[in-house]
């Protein structure tokens, strides 16, 4: 689960860790009263969506008076925006984080995340901040520092000493640099964070160490002990298909293909996707309706994919492990007849009693295509969605 | 021979009594698993599907020689289940349960580094299917039907796309020595790398599939093992070439996050290092029949 940038911070706030002043604004005329409210002359206005690589985007501004603070708040709320991290659909910007500004001596990078590979949490440092790690370590992989971090004692000081060293930060700058990427490690550690970043981290003209930047990303397993930070859940900066689903406790991402898939696991899911790739087709989406796959909730998984307008098709692939063809095929049925499902079918049923499966479907006396294999499911998909598009334009 | 468990290997069920314990265990029982007894703390002393309950795991070792458990124990709690185990002295794992926090397998790996190696238990999953022996026993949640026994061994990420590898195979008259999961989540109790070890040091296995997915460091460093260490053929699939960067495809570890962890880029690597692609999900089990005709 991802917050804003003014939520993270308040959160590394709780920790210690110094930020600048700021508020929240849901209005350019709220937005010009937290500008004189903060007071100075200069303001940053940073929308509050859930992306990075917000300043390249246009959706931080620097106002020199409140005037520029009203209209570049005017600008922003309530605008579709759009980030290379977003894709091409954007985020809305519904709030704004108001900021004083800050004067930008050095810039530099600080973030926490879990290793897969040491499966520790590992601390990285650059001296080079406000830059895209991940380009940062293709064209200066020397200028990244990493330290990781054992799981029973924690962060150490000289763990943290090491890092400030690393940024290149003198002596007096010490003990308030401990603190900081201390801060940071416990705020990760106590709020079962998979990620935090603070890009940039920077060095104002008074010897300051300021969080100047802030996201985090919590692990969604952990949730149900973290009350307070599911409370930071902003649904509008999800998608709304995949929040749904969710709800209903199935998995799904919507892709940008017209072959609707809906199958049990997720392994099982990729793969059939894959096929349908391999076979000329573009999947609509990733939908594991999980092990249990009920009648009830075949339907809903029914509803979900048919929900985007662009699925011409619809592909059922369900190994049967725990559960058994013949329900999934009853499920089958009765979804298609609640739902009063026009387009074209093809189901591939696989594992515990498919035969038995086979001959509801069949008997069944709806339209629906029966695959036998992986390949032939997806070849047969992607045949029935060109015969809609071929249709489609004799019409 | 095989690898983890045969028939003989007595299991304990932790989490015995609960509906989806007991559901499975009676499955493990039907396909011939030595299920010795079942753990559900505060139950001890009473009898479940014809076994004893005891209140640990450490009853179980002690006196019914427990040497493998199987964990159904909900998220919040199976961190703490995986550690007793460890401690009790059972040398195999296999933790079903979907959901458990990372920083809990963080603390769990790192617990488990304090046992010396030759008593360390190995742990597979969390949130996998299980391992199966075909024919001999099965520590898992998988229809065992559909394995045949014999002598190609299979690791993956994915439950149902292990069935459907097992389903290919045996259309083809294959069969397998061991099939283990090692689940989809971001921090696993043995990586691939980890299996492929026993599966070069098992005389039954002669070829190994691995199936994997997108994210993560643990197929390309199962493909180094297998360039440099093995004398066995290993066959691989990538599920996810469809699969969009940064986001989440269902398993929590299934997400593209850096450079190296899309499918495409995995194939490349794993070509590299020797390792025989399967060129779809759905010619698994060929590709397999076309490298063990080679041998």
């Amino acid at each position: 689960m991802d917050i804003h940038e003014y939520q993270a911070k308040n959160i590394l706030a709780g920790y210690g860790v110094k930020i600048a002043e700021g508020g929240l604004a849901y209005s350019p005329e709220q937005a010009t009263q937290r500008a004189r409210d903060i007071g100075g002359n200069v303001w940053a206005v940073k929308a509050q969506i859930h992306s990075g690589a917000r300043g390249k985007a246009g959706a931080i501004k620097i106002c020199k008076t409140p005037d520029e603070v009203f209209s570049a708040a005017d600008a922003l709320l309530g605008k579709t925006i759009v980030t290379h991290q977003t894709g091409p659909q954007g985020k809305v910007c519904s709030r704004l984080y108001i900021e004083a500004g800050t004067d930008i001596v050095r810039e530099l990078y600080l973030s926490f995340l879990i290793d897969r590979e040491y499966e520790r949490i590992v601390m990285i440092g650059s001296s080079e901040g406000g830059m895209d790690i991940e380009e940062m370590a293709e064209s200066n992989p020397g200028a990244i520092i990493k330290i990781y971090i054992e799981p029973a004692i924690g962060l150490q000081d000289f763990q943290a000493r090491a890092m400030a060293f690393s940024l290149g930060l003198p002596a007096s700058m010490l003990s308030q640099a401990v603190k900081l990427i201390e801060g940071c490690y416990r705020a990760l550690r106590d709020t079962d964070a998979n990620m935090l970043e603070v890009n940039p981290l920077v060095i104002n003209g008074h010897d300051e160490l300021i969080a100047l930047d802030a996201k985090m990303d919590f692990d969604d397993n952990a949730l149900f002990r973290r009350q307070n930070i599911s409370e930071l859940r902003d649904k509008s900066q999800e998608d709304e298909r995949e929040m749904a689903a969710a709800d209903r406790g199935l998995s799904y991402v919507g892709l940008d293909g017209d072959i609707g898939c809906m199958i049990n696991g997720a392994g099982l899911a990729m793969a059939t996707m894959d096929m349908i790739k391999l076979a000329g087709g573009e999947p609509a989406n990733f939908l594991d309706v999980g092990g249990g796959a009920s009648p009830e909730r075949t339907e809903k998984a029914f509803r979900l994919v048919l929900a985007d307008d662009n699925v011409k098709v619809m592909l059922v692939n369900i190994f049967a492990g725990i559960n058994r063809c013949d329900w999934i095929a009853e499920g089958v049925v009765k979804a298609v007849k609640n739902i009063e499902l026009t387009m074209p079918l093809i189901v591939r049923l696989s594992g515990t009693n498919v035969d038995e499966g086979r001959e509801i479907i069949s008997k069944s006396g709806l339209p629906i295509i029966m695959a036998e294999t992986l390949a032939d499911a997806a070849e047969k998909a992607v045949a029935a969605r060109n015969d809609v598009i071929a249709k489609r334009q004799g019409e | 021979m095989a690898i983890l468990i045969n028939e003989r290997t007595p299991i304990v069920i932790q989490g015995f009594t609960g509906k989806i314990g007991t559901f499975h265990a009676q499955d493990m029982i039907n396909y011939g698993s030595n299920v010795v007894a079942g753990i559900t703390p505060g139950k001890g002393g009473v009898q479940h599907l014809g076994r004893p309950v005891f209140n640990t795991v450490k009853e179980s070792v002690e006196q019914l020689g427990a040497e493998a458990s199987i964990i159904f124990v909900p998220p919040a709690f199976a961190a703490d289940s995986i550690m007793e185990a460890a401690e009790a002295g059972i040398k195999y794992c296999v933790a079903i349960t979907d959901g458990i926090p990372t920083q809990d397998m963080m603390k769990v790996k790192n617990y488990l580094k304090n046992f010396p190696e030759e008593r360390r238990m190995v742990l597979t999953g969390p949130n996998c299917a299980g391992t199966i022996s075909p024919g001999r026993a099965m520590l898992g949640i998988m229809p065992g039907h559909i394995y045949m026994p014999g002598d190609v061994g299979v690791v993956g990420r994915s439950g149902t796309l292990g069935y459907e590898a097992a389903d290919q195979m045996k259309a083809l008259g294959i069969g397998i020595s061991t099939s283990v999961g090692i689940g989809g989540d971001p921090i696993n109790g043995s990586s691939h790398r980890k299996i492929l070890e026993k599966f070069e040091q098992d005389p039954e296995t002669k070829v190994v599939l691995m199936i994997g997915e997108i994210g993560g460091p643990q197929e390309i460093e199962a493909g180094f093992f297998a360039k440099e260490h093995m004398s066995k053929p290993v066959v691989a699939y990538i599920a996810g070439l469809t699969a969009p960067k940064g986001r989440r495809m269902g398993h929590a570890g299934a997400i593209i996050s850096s450079t190296g962890e899309s499918a495409s880029e995995k194939v490349e690597q794993l070509l590299d290092m020797g390792v025989t692609i399967s060129p779809t999900p759905s010619a698994m089990g060929e590709t397999v029949a076309k490298v063990l005709a080679s041998l």
